[in-house]
């Protein structure tokens, strides 16, 4: 045990080590092949040098260019994409070395574990007298940096949270930012005039510009935070679009204040034309967003043939939004957020599974590394350069930073309360104010900012004391503050298709009710959009157009699980097959072809053990809450199942059975551990058999792939793409299962989904209430028809034999995945 | 006549206000909008909800309008509906959409949730036998999906069932063994929905909210 955690704990360390051991590599690396740098460039230029002179003499006739050289080293030509390989690599080698010891990244942000490295970087260049590469410099900041960050943050913005916090996020983000820009920037030329600090020369321009840089928060590590503690959707969505938003806000000022900062007097008509320019640059970009944003959707819709390039679409178009916002100057921040924000939810619908993959993955992908760039690089320019340090400055910047943002927090939480339907509380506000980080932009605007600002280094060395205050000791607290205070938080485990329902008709409930009182909000907007976006928008936008309600989505979904877990019970070298063929060999009271298997108390921890291990969670339907470091695998469940159809056939033949971890995540359509409707009947069954003892797990394990036989085929009627190949085998069961049925009473099949014909249960008579369970009861009332010996041995054998037997449907699919 | 029929008017509305808990103010203009629906007379009836344009187009149209005669919803521990309503039945129906107050005891809260979902339940529970069955449930999804002509009934059947299934196996956990499932019941209805936080979710803010109400000012 000891030593278990002793290893643990040095894993991050060789992590780490290893992170040092490729930076030390290329810091010698940089050193000693600049060094040969002149050697190596030398040749060419003397080649060159001493033409001329040549010419003239030529006694020495090229002795040197003779001999083609057998090694060189060109380093200066490659030098720029390769340090910036490097650096990638370093920091995603930093990024795994994080975590390796997972707990280090729940207490530690991962913006402090970058900047620490950045630091140690940093140290080791500064000892080595290396200066780090010039990667940052404004226009690479701004072309090639930041959309990527900006574009992450948008892409996964939960779109239905943030509409339906709309406005309190567009209140906090741009009044917000500009409150603190210009309560800040005041504030600061104020303490500026004080004689004893020595920073007289910095204008009241130069202040508001740097306050502009050091209000746009940007809280990652709290946004990681939230998540971990559940709080609730509206502080989440706050603080996201806040960060996202603000962002926008600040760069719309950085560079309106960058202007005027260069301006020699400014009068009131600047600032009026600086007001109208900052509304006029950000509904400009806004605008440029939504078309770009539809084009893109509209493009997409013919790309069929083309899955490959898809996904290039997307990341052009965004980009393009970005270019040409920033070729006119209008708020390209804003072009791309609402680039994104449009044209995601149909885009996602048009494109193919794989590229949306792919979508995800590479707009997460740069997003990180541009991200990690920026904080690794803080942390080495926090070394290597040189500072201006004014304590006095620095300190009140730091004290303001906090104070304006606390106090505008509180103020615009006031203004915006009444309009809310839930206000924000203390707490919230709190949580607010206090996950109010500076990040990466923050740093990434005042390294860029133009050498004519005189005090540009005082404004670097203050920038980096605030982010390095904010993201360590903010961001170490506020998870403990946050979970020590309580705050509001919300269940995001909704999975369940009840629920789905009722939040659906609870919409629909109040967008009616709101009609009804003659008022309007944004529910009964919402309802109209929707309606507007069903029936004109998506026939423009998406290829084949099948408006779906979230529920039915979430059906869908469910069923694929399902389907999946039918598989998984099955698959691998456990299942329940054992187990649910002497259940009804013995309900059928025919002889066994196979003895029953018994089970131990070690063989179900086994099992327990191999199921954990196997075992996927259940995807959430909505990834609202998009972690900043991490995707949300939405691609897992097609690859379940591709790895169930190939493990499917193997599991036919092996014997296997199941465990209760499978049965407790199986909470949908069937009857979860113990709870099976049918519970009587199997145990029933078993007492017969005196096999009083694991007659419960049994009962369960059967009840769980009988119930779900007619999941399976169910799927059709909802087009589960996945599973279209059951259909023909199901439908061809189907009707045989249909003749066999016989006589009975069937109210239970016409009222349920034709696709699943039911068997009559007696059980429940006529009642029509309890037709609920027909899934289940219809599966197990078809068991004894079928002769229940006749696949396990042989499986492909019984196609004709057994066909309605339900659970041939799983042999005949081993046809078709071979 | 005016001024002693606008006392009158305004002792009602006090006391609707302390029966309903609107404030004057949203009461005001509740009855405003009251009279509009009926064309000026006393009682609402079904056909005057036909005249709501925004209402057409809702899926659960029906149920809403149907909420709004169902004595259930009155407060009154009466059953059935009524043919049409007056404007205190409207006002107290309406008050299951108030929002509610930023802190809550713990009862108070359980209170409302219970006042708030039981509203939802007697929507779905049609013949009031306590219980919401499968037939009656499958009516809810249907309608519910009804704005999508592309989903097939089936469909909506198939979601229902497998929400009642749902509903079996969280709520029935230790079933004895010849018992069956009827129906959704209330208790099992507040325990599939404990965590929705319907006491957020379900409300409409109504015009001209009394700020002091839902600013409760620490």
């Amino acid at each position: 045990m000891q030593t278990m955690g002793f290893l643990s704990y040095i894993r991050p360390v060789f992590a780490i080590y290893i992170s040092c051991a490729v930076l030390a590599l290329l810091a010698f690396g940089t050193t000693t092949e600049v060094s040969p740098k002149p050697a190596t460039t030398k040749p060419p230029y003397k080649s060159t040098a001493l033409g001329p002179i040549n010419t003239v003499p030529k006694v020495f006739p090229e002795p040197e260019k003779t001999y083609l050289p057998l090694f060189t080293i060109n380093y200066p030509r490659v030098q720029i994409p390769f340090e910036i390989t490097l650096w990638v690599l370093l920091a995603s080698f930093a990024k795994i070395g994080f975590h390796v010891y997972h707990k280090i990244t729940i207490w530690v942000p991962e913006t402090c574990l970058l900047i620490a490295i950045g630091l140690i970087v940093g140290a080791i260049m500064y000892s080595v007298h290396e200066q780090p590469p010039a990667v940052l410099t404004s226009s690479i900041f701004f072309l090639y940096m930041l959309p990527p960050i900006v574009l992450d943050s948008a892409y996964f913005m939960p779109t239905q949270a943030f509409f339906e916090n709309m406005g309190t996020v567009l209140w906090f983000s741009i009044v917000g930012t500009l409150w603190n820009s210009i309560g800040v920037g005041i504030s600061l030329y104020g303490v500026c005039q004080i004689q004893a600090l020595g920073v007289q020369d910095i204008n009241l321009q130069e202040n508001l510009l740097f306050a502009s840089i050091i209000s746009a928060v940007d809280p990652v590590a709290v946004l990681t935070v939230f998540e971990d503690v559940n709080i609730h959707e509206q502080l989440y969505i706050v603080v996201f679009g806040e960060s996202l938003f603000n962002d926008a806000v600040t760069v719309v000022l950085y560079n309106l204040f960058n202007h005027v900062a260069e301006l020699p007097v400014v009068d009131a008509t600047d600032v009026l034309l600086g007001v109208v320019r900052f509304f006029l640059v950000g509904i400009g970009g806004m605008l440029f967003g939504f078309v770009f944003g539809f084009v893109a959707a509209f493009t997409t819709r013919f790309t069929k043939k083309v899955r490959e390039i898809e996904p290039l679409f997307i990341f052009m178009y965004s980009y393009l939004a970005y270019l040409l916002a920033e070729l006119i100057s209008i708020s390209s921040i804003m072009a791309i957020v609402t680039c994104a924000l449009t044209m995601k939810y149909y885009v996602e619908e048009n494109v193919s599974q794989r590229s949306c993959t792919t979508i995800r993955h590479v707009i997460k992908m740069l997003g990180t590394v541009s991200e990690t760039l920026i904080f690794f690089f803080l942390g080495v320019v926090t070394i290597t350069t040189d500072h201006e340090w004014n304590w006095g400055y620095i300190l009140f910047t730091l004290m303001f930073a906090q104070i304006w943002r606390s106090l505008g927090i509180v103020v615009l939480t006031q203004i915006i309360n009444p309009f809310r339907t839930i206000p924000f509380n203390f707490k919230d506000q709190f949580g607010l104010a206090y996950g109010g980080l500076r990040g990466a932009i923050t740093f990434a605007l005042v390294y860029t900012l133009p050498d004519t600002i005189v005090q540009k280094k005082l404004f670097v060395t203050a920038t980096i004391v605030i982010i390095i205050f904010t993201v360590f000791i903010q961001g170490v607290s506020i998870r403990p503050i946050i979970e020590l205070m309580n705050v509001r938080k919300t269940n995001r485990n909704l999975g369940t298709i009840n629920v789905e329902i009722h939040s659906r008709l609870m919409e629909h409930i109040i967008a009616g009710v709101e009609d009804l009182c003659g008022q309007w909000s944004h529910h009964s907007l919402k309802d109209k959009f929707m309606r507007f976006n069903n029936r004109y928008i998506r026939k423009i936008l998406i290829r084949d157009d099948r408006p779906e309600s979230s529920i039915v989505a979430l059906y869908k979904k469910l069923e694929l699980q399902n389907a999946m877990e039918v598989l998984d019970t099955i698959s691998g070298d456990i299942s329940a097959a054992p187990s649910l063929i002497s259940l009804h060999e013995e309900k059928t009271s025919k002889s066994s072809s196979k003895p029953k298997k018994p089970f131990l108390a070690s063989d179900l921890i086994a099992m327990h053990e191999i199921l954990s291990k196997n075992m996927y969670k259940i995807r959430e339907r909505t990834v609202s809450y998009t972690n900043k470091h991490a995707l949300p695998n939405d691609s897992r469940a097609r690859e379940i199942l591709v790895r169930r159809h190939t493990s499917i056939r193997r599991s036919l033949r092996a014997r296997s059975f199941q465990g209760s971890e499978a049965m407790r995540s199986q909470k949908y359509f069937s009857l979860p551990l113990g709870q099976s409707l049918d519970y009587r009947s199997a145990a029933e069954r078993f007492c017969h058999n005196g096999d009083g003892d694991t007659a419960f797990e049994l009962s369960s394990w059967s009840a769980r792939p009988r119930s779900k036989q007619p999941r399976l085929s169910s799927s059709r009627t909802t087009r589960l793409d996945t599973l279209t190949e059951v259909h023909s085998v199901a439908s061809v069961e189907d009707e045989v299962r249909e003749e066999q049925r016989g006589p009975g009473p069937s109210h239970v099949s016409s009222s349920s989904t034709d696709s699943r014909p039911r068997a009559p249960h007696q059980r429940y008579g006529s009642s029509g209430k309890l037709s609920i369970v027909d899934s289940d009861a219809e599966a197990e009332e078809q068991q004894p028809v079928p002769p229940p010996s006749a696949w396990i041995p042989e499986p492909p054998d019984q196609g004709s034999s057994g066909p309605q037997n339900p659970l041939l449907r799983r042999a005949q699919w081993k046809p078709q995945d071979q | 006549m005016g001024s002693s029929q606008s006392t009158s008017e305004e002792q009602d509305y006090q006391l609707l206000a302390d029966r309903t808990g609107f404030s004057l103010e949203q009461i005001r203009i509740l009855h405003k909008r009251f009279k509009h629906l009926t064309h000026d007379k006393d009682t609402l009836r079904r056909e005057d909800f036909e005249d709501i344009s925004d209402l057409t187009f809702n899926p659960i149209r029906s149920q809403i309008v149907e909420a709004f005669f169902d004595k259930r919803n009155f407060g009154h521990n009466e059953v059935g509906s009524v043919e049409e309503i007056g404007f205190e039945e409207f006002l107290t129906v309406m008050s299951h959409f108030r929002p509610t107050r930023q802190y809550l005891t713990e009862e108070e809260r359980d209170k409302i949730r219970q006042d708030k979902l039981r509203f939802l339940f007697n929507m779905h529970d049609k013949d009031n036998d306590d219980t919401i069955t499968l037939d009656e449930y499958r009516h809810v999804v249907e309608e519910l999906l009804s704005s999508y002509p592309e989903i097939e009934s089936e469909t909506a059947k198939a979601i229902a069932d497998a929400a009642m299934l749902e509903v079996a196996s969280v709520t029935m956990g230790q079933m004895a063994p010849d018992e069956l499932y009827e129906g959704i019941t209330f208790e099992h209805f507040l325990k599939i929905l404990k965590n929705v936080e319907i006491e957020t979710k379900m409300h409409v803010r109504f015009l001209n909210v009394d700020t002091t109400t839902m600013n409760c000012v620490k």
